[in-house]
């Protein structure tokens, strides 16, 4: 467990918060005067996990930097959907970089405020998946090899949302997408090695490297907040599924995340140059077709002309994370 | 000179212009739902409603809660069979919330504590007679005390308590908790007048100018059957035994005392005996499974040593012994006897084959129906005569103390509304909150605490109570098991999951709202909501 969890029984850690915790024992999001750094108003779909992604580490960022804090934006859906010209959501000190180059506007902008003095103000950068595994990633790892001063927060939707569900680097094998084979014996994306970019930033050996989803707010503010209280470069990558891109019910996107989660398709850990400190275990295993049933984009793999064996290698990829991280509680008897 | 920096013409402003609720086809809205224990509870308790103030530690206003509909909350935790434990959602999850035993603590804390009901300030100068001080009648006074009315009880009995006093041994309610929760009652200001039976209805009500009556006879006359007897055998029916017991001149069963009956005044009868020093043994005709008593208590008379003869009758009793037929069950499991005989020692054979109801005091009294040996009432508990109204044990029901006691409370409203000419409309029941509509991801794992139970050697040698109680913490945790199905808890989860910010907090007990303007309709609320007090419903559109 990578964080204290609250010993109470009827609802523990799992909740936003609880009439009967201790103020302190509550999450940034519980706060009825909480920052709300994404405000209303802003025009992701409807269940959009990537706004409440945003908010739920922004909150914590501005929270743990005492609202000294500026955040650099690739383009993609977070930028888009916050800041059509002339209106913004942001309620923090924002800049929109280029889709490719986030790290290094972050890192300017650190560079900057180090020259001012202004050493109280803290920087994170946030892009998409496509905007970090992909184009950005040349940036993000000269930041990471530099050792910036500055928390990378990647949300990780598995593919180009934005422009209209292309695939990434970061999208999983059979997932279908816009640029993937629509047909065929092997519809979706090909199995190959994707890229696996919290094992990159691990390898760079940089301070703090975490994973996250917006299933677990609990674990997800503790990764914000103690990323925030360090220095250098960090990492982190939220799971932030996606109604439109992934064909699942708007009301369905935590499930769906806590699934990713539950099944082993995701596993959720911390490291500190570069070891693995913890990891959140799995509580309830679920099979991974329970996590790839609601989704349209691995339709095909269920029903009439059902791909078994492409289930049981996508059950596969599960069992290595399960196996490698060690998510699971080991029996005790 | 421009005053904007170049290519900007417009003013930058705020999304909060942008009122996305405009997107939505469906909406949520907060709703409560009726929480499967408080549905299945036969005395209507607001089960969630008290357990909620439980769990915050604040025991007080837990047991005022509870007592709006139930005044003997001490009294209930020993004796309820509890269904709204069989009905819990927890049960689902691990195993269901420990109710009982939390109504128990708060029973007694009241006790101990000396919290009492608050005394009306106004009275209605109505009078209403009550007959009989069992659970039923005790309710309905309570109830009617409390509207102002003005209450007489008339007991046939020396004391109060109805068969929980005569019928339920001591080592299941010890009297010192019915005596405290009995008093509090007529604290209220309700008279008790015991040692007087009501012989005729209608005579009573004339001569003390009643307004309206509610009976509650229970049913107390052992239902005898024709077992070929010799002169020297002794034969007795268990309800006067039990009743025996409550005065100075102990039963007089022998050593080998054979009870007949597989229901659990058959097992109250033969752990009784057990603890008096006798050897009892039940004879039963059908199996264990069949039979009406609770398994837990043939359990724990088992695990006193009282031995049990199912699937056998009495055939004949003679002096210092009877013969038993054996029974197998046929294909429509009825008994059926095999012809095979055995004979047991029997200094005494206690029949405990279920009571009737003596409604003589019902005589002349028109309109009436009686059917099956009980009185028919209406919907709302009124006889067939205008202004007698009846529950508990004398009319068609289950006979429990939940019930009786849950028929006194709706008599009592009811009597009330005809004393002012009107009729009582209860409220519309809540949906149920059904365990699909619950989120159980969100609670954590947390097993039902037992309570404790009394040495083996001290249930079989006295009357002390044999199951313990909670203490504060353990109380504490048994009431935070609860789900608080259908009913918001504050737990923040809506707050905290929309991806659009639209919903209000509202601060501390009030609550949360939707934003509309902003709300996309995602559903995302209704989804991570653990106990289900979101609902969406569509848009005209
Ligand atoms: C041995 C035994 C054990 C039981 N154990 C349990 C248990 O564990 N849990 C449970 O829920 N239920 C139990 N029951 C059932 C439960 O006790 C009854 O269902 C319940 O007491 C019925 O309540 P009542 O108010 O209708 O009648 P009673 O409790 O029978 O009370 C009726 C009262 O009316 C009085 N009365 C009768 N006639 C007159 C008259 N003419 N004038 C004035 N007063 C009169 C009687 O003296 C008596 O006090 C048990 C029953 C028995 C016999
Ligand atoms: C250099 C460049 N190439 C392409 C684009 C078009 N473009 C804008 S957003 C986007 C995809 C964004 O995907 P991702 O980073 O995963 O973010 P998401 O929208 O999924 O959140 C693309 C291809 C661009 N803006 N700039
Ligand atoms: S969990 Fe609580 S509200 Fe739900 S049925 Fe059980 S006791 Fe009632
Ligand atoms: S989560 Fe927010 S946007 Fe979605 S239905 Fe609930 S209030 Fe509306
Ligand atoms: S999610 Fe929590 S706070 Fe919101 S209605 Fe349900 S119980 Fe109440
Ligand atoms: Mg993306």
């Amino acid at each position: 467990m990578s964080f204290q969890p609250v010993k109470f029984y009827q609802t523990g850690t799992y909740t936003v918060g609880n009439r009967l915790l201790a103020p302190d024992e509550r999450s940034v999001q519980a706060n009825q005067m909480r920052g709300n750094s994404i405000n209303s108003g802003h025009r992701a779909c409807q269940g959009c996990g990537e706004a409440l992604g945003a908010r739920y580490a922004i909150d914590a960022a501005m929270v743990e930097s005492n609202g000294q804090l500026i955040a650099a934006n690739a383009t993609g859906c977070l930028e888009v959907f916050s800041t059509p010209y002339p209106e913004s959501s942001w309620q923090v000190p924002w800049i929109h970089s280029l889709f490719g180059n986030t790290a290094a506007v972050a890192t300017g902008i650190a560079a900057a405020m180090k020259a001012k003095g202004r050493h109280e103000v803290r920087v994170v950068a946030q892009g998409g998946d496509g905007g970090t595994t992909d184009i950005g990633f040349g940036c993000l790892s000269g930041m990471f090899e530099r050792n910036d001063d500055v928390l990378y927060i990647c949300y990780d939707n598995e593919g180009y949302m934005n422009t209209g569900v292309q695939r990434s680097s970061a999208t999983p094998p059979a997932a279908r997408t816009a640029t993937t084979m629509p047909v065929g014996p092997e519809p979706g994306n090909v199995f190959g090695q994707g890229k696996n970019v919290p094992e990159i930033a691990m390898a760079h050996g940089i301070p703090y490297v975490a994973t996250a989803t917006v299933a677990d707010l609990r674990d997800l503010e503790y990764k914000v907040r103690k990323a925030m209280r360090m220095h250098g470069a960090r990492y982190i990558q939220i799971f932030v599924p996606c109604p439109l891109g992934w064909g699942t019910a708007s009301h369905d996107t935590i499930r769906i995340a806590r699934l990713a989660k539950e099944s082993g398709m995701f596993p959720v850990f911390e490291a500190e140059h570069g070891e693995v400190t913890s990891v959140l275990k799995i509580r309830n295993k679920v099979a991974i077709g329970e996590y790839l049933k609601p989704q349209k984009r691995f339709a095909h793999l269920f029903g009439k002309h059902a791909h078994p064996e492409t289930v049981a290698r996508l059950q596969a990829i599960a069992d290595r994370n399960i196996r490698k991280y060690g998510l699971l509680e080991e029996e005790t008897d | 000179m421009p005053s904007k920096p170049f290519a900007i013409t417009l003013k930058p402003g705020t999304s909060l212009a942008n009122l996305t609720g405009t997107w939505r086809t469906a909406r949520p809205v907060y709703l409560d739902r009726l929480p499967p224990c408080n549905n299945a509870c036969p005395a209507g308790e607001n089960i969630q409603g008290w357990l909620f103030h439980a769990e915050s530690g604040d025991y007080e206003q837990a047991w005022r809660v509870l007592v709006q509909d139930n005044p003997l909350p001490a009294v209930m935790g020993r004796v309820c069979y509890h269904p709204c434990e069989g009905a819990c959602n927890r049960g689902q999850l691990d195993s269901a919330v420990g109710i009982n035993s939390v109504e128990r603590f708060l029973g007694d804390e009241a006790i101990k504590r000396g919290w009492k009901f608050e005394v009306p300030a106004h009275g209605s100068g109505k009078k209403v007679l009550v007959v009989g001080a069992g659970p039923s009648g005790l309710s309905a006074a309570y109830h009617l005390a409390c509207m102002g009315h003005k209450v007489e009880i008339h007991e046939a009995g020396p004391l109060a308590g109805g068969m929980m006093r005569f019928g339920i041994p001591k080592y299941r309610l010890p009297r010192d908790v019915l005596d405290a929760e009995v008093q509090r009652i007529l604290d209220l200001g309700v008279t008790l007048k015991l040692n007087t039976k009501v012989a005729s209805i209608d005579l009573s009500m004339r001569q003390g100018g009643f307004d309206a009556a509610f009976l509650a006879v229970g049913a107390h006359i052992g239902k005898r059957t024709t077992i070929p007897a010799g002169d020297a055998s002794h034969i007795v029916d268990a309800v006067s035994v039990l009743r025996s017991m409550e005065g100075e001149d102990k039963p007089m069963l022998g050593r080998k005392v054979v009870v007949y009956g597989g229901g659990n005044t058959a097992i109250d009868v033969a752990r009784t005996v057990k603890r008096m020093g006798g050897e009892p043994i039940i004879v039963y005709r059908r199996t264990r499974d069949k039979a009406p008593a609770h398994d837990f208590e043939i359990e724990e008379a088992l695990q006193e040593g009282v031995m049990i003869k199912w699937l056998s009758t009495i055939k004949q009793a003679g002096a210092g012994e009877i013969t038993v037929e054996k029974m197998e069950l046929d294909d429509k499991g009825f008994p059926q006897p095999t012809g095979e005989f055995e004979t047991l020692a029997a200094d005494s054979v206690v029949l405990a084959l279920g009571q009737d109801v003596d409604l003589s005091l019902l005589d002349g009294v028109p309109g009436l129906e009686v059917k099956d040996g009980v009185v028919q009432v209406a919907p709302n508990m009124m006889t067939g005569f205008p202004g007698i109204f009846a529950g508990g044990d004398m009319v068609p029901s289950q006979r429990t103390v939940t019930v009786a006691v849950g028929h006194g409370k709706k008599a009592a409203r009811h009597i009330d509304a005809w004393l002012n000419g009107t009729n009582y409309e209860s409220a519309a029941k809540h949906e149920l909150a059904e365990f699909e509509k619950l989120n159980p991801w969100y609670y954590s794992d947390a097993d039902k605490t037992v309570r404790p139970m009394l040495d083996i050697i001290r249930r079989q040698t006295s009357f002390d109570e044999v199951q313990g109680g909670l203490d504060e913490t353990n109380a504490l945790f048994e009431a935070r098991r609860c789900l608080s199905c259908g009913n918001c808890f504050e737990c923040d989860n809506c707050y905290g999951v929309c991806p659009d910010n639209a919903v209000i907090k509202l601060g501390p007990g009030k609550g949360f709202e939707f934003n509309y303007d902003y709300c996309k309709g995602c559903g995302i609320c209704v989804a991570e909501c653990p106990c289900g007090a979101i609902k969406m419903v569509a848009e005209d559109i």
